[in-house]
């Protein structure tokens, strides 16, 4: 292991820069031009007039060059038309935000309680905990529309008892509990694996010195835990505030996401992959943002809790 | 008594996340083909599960795909680990933080990007892509698994080599390599699960030549989903349930041996 | 090196998964009661190892769903041709233009609906075909020749054609039968929550336009910007946005009343007999969904014979029976059970049909004008404020500088 070893690393960046930099490059391009279109002699175009260009091209039986070429404008234009998305994007955050913290408050005692379990029962739990992640989340998620439609399996539950039926598919919080059904593994995962590295000694000392359990919570085990909850909540967030599916599968496509905003600009009914490149960089530039605030959470101790 | 709410709280969690998948199982076993109805039991979906080509060659596609990326993903990745331990401080934490990026990045976001380069280099979308791109979003994992390993290496074992006469390769096939295969392992098997599981960046990247399963099964759900597909995920979970079962025995087993020599 | 044997033991699982995949049965061709036609040389690109990319709408061809003597369309013509197929589908009209125009992919053929082709033709998209090759065009009735829509009547062989209406389901709908046959029936408050909507701008807008007593082909921004308003009214009635999801909805009495294809309708109420179709008095849009050769097709001779294949009386016969819709085909009409064509769905009276009418290409600005207003009727932007975006972004921008300078500030202190 010498300096010259550090070479094996450039293999990695080229393939980083062609594969992640580039592409970012043109997220960026995009965002910030519009195609226009021009003749062969260099007047521009409006579509309309294209369109008879072609058609006077095909009828001619394809003489010469193709008579319309496309050239990139830079253009604020997409930029601004994303502010007309905006609550796209806070719908978008106001849920992912719900569902991270049920996450959390669903999966810190649970992570808590199987750190301190026998080592061998604690495998056996996490393993149960990751288990459903190998089954495709798509069919996952069709599972769930199974149990809360109308005819769903748990109305027909509630039915034998005289209650409902309730509206639950097609509805925000179907959203969120999708969310929440698909990541919440990424909840738990870093938050057990902070805390198996709490020592017992430590929270007994707590005891010892006269803490009850609430204080030996908020002053031993939570900013200990800290790096767990910034990482889980970094790994909740962020999948779902940029989910496309679930939204379509469990929120019946009335309730959009920023994630399916995208996804309509590029591959869905409404082609314009410029507006969609500029999505995407306001997602990114948020999305970045947000885990600028949680890595806070990291290694500060007394300032973090209060977020 | 205190240990009632614990186990309330732990039937819930794991009632949450286990019911779906029940349901999906029972559904595989249902003769009816509408998910809402009982009509009967049978292994029906089964047989015709294994007579489904499309269902099987996106399987087929599926695999191929994740042995291929994680292998190169593996590859490159432990010699950038490799790479990057031997870094100066600021060119190191510089090359980490973009190693961060696509950890980061909305897989959405990934998708696309990934998308607008094969077209903008004219590559056909279609298998040379899905693995470029499985490739590209597997390498952060093997790095982040196997950098730790390496920092974890007595540097003195490989110093001890040295002098003890190997050459810089046998010193480093001998020694620095088993110290870190763990590592190496644990982010080929997590490049695994996450190139088959993976669908976001598929659904941008993939062409009609490369229908992997979760695609095959998107563009289910937007019609009717067969319980063919059922079927699968029953299959994979007993699959994926057992190899776990034998993974944790195996390590349970080892610990206590261990501890008896103790 | 536990995890060397638990790695070798995942890989072999891998492996033998992989194995599995390969012994997926061969489809074997029945003796139909139709012969191909054997004035087309069928083994011409038998030995070229030619691949075809076909994309098509979802539910849209005959396929063998594991019953016996099922039809399966691409198995067949794979086996007659030995040309091999990569058959995938799409929701939309739209959709399909996204995914030609994003690029990275070349289809041989796609089957898109009429002012679609226009579009494509009009934005030079599409391949002239070589009627040679595709000696069953003579079969297509006359009137669908040179349509409308392809009006050199070069590029593109109709496939099926069909009517808009309304499906509802007979046990949650409770009005009388004037009152269903309307399109005012979708933004009635009464089945608020049980309405689906088309999830396309196209035709969602039609239905809204036609609402409004207005040409669904209109470039009248006005009217363009009403219907949208009526959408927006709309929405919160709607339970969901769907394509093909429909079947699943519809058929499993999760919702009260739909737009949809006719065809569609046909296999629905195959499957749930309390459903009926009807096709509202305001009239309706008829429209033709037919076979294309995209530019950059690899091709163009083997797209041509599966084109040709499609139309030939036994495939047009099975699809036709399968999928519900109607056939341009005279052969294949004339082949038809009484059943079906004289069932007044698929094939409705004249009266329906001078009452409908084709959706034409409209012009780019105002395609644009409706794709804008549709994402902002889907990302149900209720009047928000434009600025709430960027005070948002500033805001996290502020937060997060803020937490690092009292992070740093308190380093500064833990120095000292």
């Amino acid at each position: 292991m010498n300096r010259r070893s550090r070479y094996s690393a450039f293999p990695y960046l080229l393939w980083m820069s062609v594969f992640i930099i580039v592409p970012l490059i043109l997220i960026l391009v995009f965002a910030f031009t519009t195609t226009v279109k021009f003749d062969n002699t260099g007047n521009r175009l409006t579509n309309d007039q294209a369109a008879e260009l072609i058609a006077d091209w095909e009828a001619s039986g394809k003489a010469g060059d193709f008579p319309v070429k496309e050239k990139f404008y830079f253009t604020f234009d997409n930029i601004i038309q994303v502010g007309n998305y905006s609550s796209t994007l806070i719908n978008s955050v106001i849920l992912a935000s719900i569902a991270t913290v049920i996450c959390l408050f669903l999966g810190y005692p649970f992570a808590y309680m199987v750190s301190r379990m026998r080592v061998s029962r604690q495998k056996i739990m996490i393993m149960f905990i990751m288990l459903p992640m190998w089954m495709n989340f798509l069919l996952r998620t069709y599972a769930w529309m199974t149990l809360l439609e109308k005819n769903g399996w748990i109305n027909r539950f509630l039915e034998l008892f005289g209650i409902g039926p309730f509206e639950m598919i097609n509805t925000q919080g179907a959203v969120v509990l999708g969310m929440i059904y698909n990541f919440l593994p990424y909840m738990i995962l870093p938050l057990y694996s902070v805390m198996t590295k709490i020592d017992d000694h430590t929270i007994e000392a707590a005891y010892d010195l006269g803490a009850n359990r609430v204080k030996a919570l908020t002053k031993v085990i939570l900013p200990l835990s800290m790096p767990g909850i910034a990482s889980g909540i970094t790994m909740v967030f962020v999948p779902a505030v940029s989910t496309f599916i679930i939204s379509k599968l469990l929120g019946g496509g009335t309730n959009m996401l920023i994630g399916d905003l995208i996804e309509l600009q590029f591959l869905g009914n409404t082609y314009n992959p410029h507006l969609g490149s500029a999505i995407s960089l306001v997602l990114l530039v948020f999305v970045l943002l947000c885990i600028s605030v949680t890595n806070q959470l990291d290694s500060d101790k007394t300032e973090g809790v209060l977020l | 008594m205190k240990k009632l709410p614990s186990r309330v709280y732990y039937i819930f969690l794991f009632g949450f996340l286990y019911i779906p998948i029940f349901v999906l199982i029972a559904n595989s076993f249902n003769a009816s083909k509408s998910r809402n109805v009982w009509t009967g039991f049978t292994f029906d979906w089964y047989v015709k599960l294994f007579n489904d080509a499309d269902i099987m060659s996106a399987l087929a596609n599926t695999i191929i795909i994740a042995l291929i990326a994680s292998t190169v993903a593996t590859v490159l990745g432990t010699a950038a680990a490799i790479g990057i331990f031997n870094m100066k401080n600021t060119a190191r934490t510089v090359i980490m933080n973009a190693t961060y990026l696509p950890i980061i990045n909305p897989e959405i976001v990934t998708g696309v990007s990934l998308m607008l380069l094969f077209v903008f280099l004219k590559i056909n979308l279609g298998f040379l892509t899905l693995i470029l791109s499985h490739i590209t979003f597997c390498l952060p994992y093997v790095i982040l698994c196997v950098l730790p390993k390496l920092r974890q290496m007595d540097i003195h074992l490989y110093e001890a080599a040295m002098d003890l006469g190997c050459n810089r390769r046998q010193a480093f096939r001998k020694v620095v390599i088993p110290e870190i295969t763990t590592g190496i392992i644990t982010g080929f098997l997590m490049s695994l699960t996450y190139s088959i599981d993976d669908f976001v960046i598929s659904y941008f990247t993939s062409g009609p030549t490369s229908q992997t399963l979760p695609i095959t099964i998107f563009s289910m759900t937007r019609r009717k989903v067969s319980p063919k597909l059922n079927a699968l995920s029953a299959i994979i979970f007993v699959i994926v349930l057992a190899v776990l079962l034998v993974m944790n025995v195996r390590e349970i087993k080892a610990s206590k041996k261990n501890k008896n020599r103790r | 090196m536990k995890k060397n044997r638990i790695f070798a033991l995942l890989s072999a699982v891998l492996f033998v998964l992989l194995s599995f995949t390969g012994c997926g049965q061969s489809y074997v061709p029945a003796e139909w009661e139709i012969p191909y036609s054997d004035s087309v040389d069928w083994k011409k690109f038998a030995d070229a190892g030619i691949t075809l990319n076909v994309y098509n709408w979802g539910e849209y061809i005959a396929i063998a769903d594991g019953e016996e003597e099922s039809f399966d369309t691409i198995a067949e013509f794979e086996a007659l041709t030995g040309i091999s197929v990569n058959y995938t589908n799409f929701s939309s009209n739209e959709e399909m233009y996204a995914k030609l125009k994003s690029g990275g992919t070349s289809y041989d053929i796609i089957i898109p609906s009429d002012y679609m082709i226009s579009r494509m033709i009009n934005e030079g998209m599409l391949q002239q075909l070589n009627f040679d090759n595709i000696p069953n065009f003579q079969n297509i009735q006359e009137d669908l020749k040179n349509p409308g829509y392809d009006s050199t009547g070069s590029y593109s062989v109709p496939y099926m054609w069909g009517t808009v209406g309304i499906i509802y389901n007979k046990t949650k709908v409770d009005e009388p039968a004037e009152k269903i046959a309307s399109w005012d029936i979708l933004w009635n408050e009464k089945y608020a929550g049980n309405i689906l909507m088309f999830s396309n701008s196209r035709d969602a807008f039609a239905i809204a336009l036609m609402k409004l007593g207005y040409s669904f082909n209109t470039t009248d921004e006005k009217e363009i910007r009403e219907a949208f308003d009526a959408l927006k009214e709309q929405k919160p009635l709607v339970q969901a946005y769907v394509m093909d999801e429909i079947y699943d909805k519809m058929g499993g009495g999760e919702a009260a009343v739909a737009p949809y294809y006719a065809g569609d309708a046909i296999v629905m109420m195959r499957d749930n007999p309390d459903l009926e179709f009807v096709v509202p008095k305001e009239g309706t849009n008829r429209f033709v969904d037919a076979m294309c050769i995209p530019v950059g097709a690899a091709n163009k001779e083997a797209a041509e014979l599966f084109i040709n294949f499609m139309c030939e009386d036994l495939v047009g016969l099975k699809n036709c029976e399968y999928i519900g819709y109607a056939t341009p085909n005279v052969n294949v009409m004339n082949l038809l059970d009484d059943e079906i064509k004289n069932n007044p769905i698929i094939y409705p009276d004249k009266e329906v049909l001078d009452n409908s009418d084709y959706f034409v290409a409209l012009p780019a600005e105002i395609t644009l004008l409706i794709d804008n207003l549709w994402t902002e009727l889907m990302s149900s932007a209720n009047g928000v404020d434009i600025w709430l975006l960027p005070i948002l972004v500033g805001v996290a921008i502020v937060v997060s500088a803020l937490l690092i300078f009292i992070r740093t500030k308190k380093k500064a202190r833990n120095n000292y």
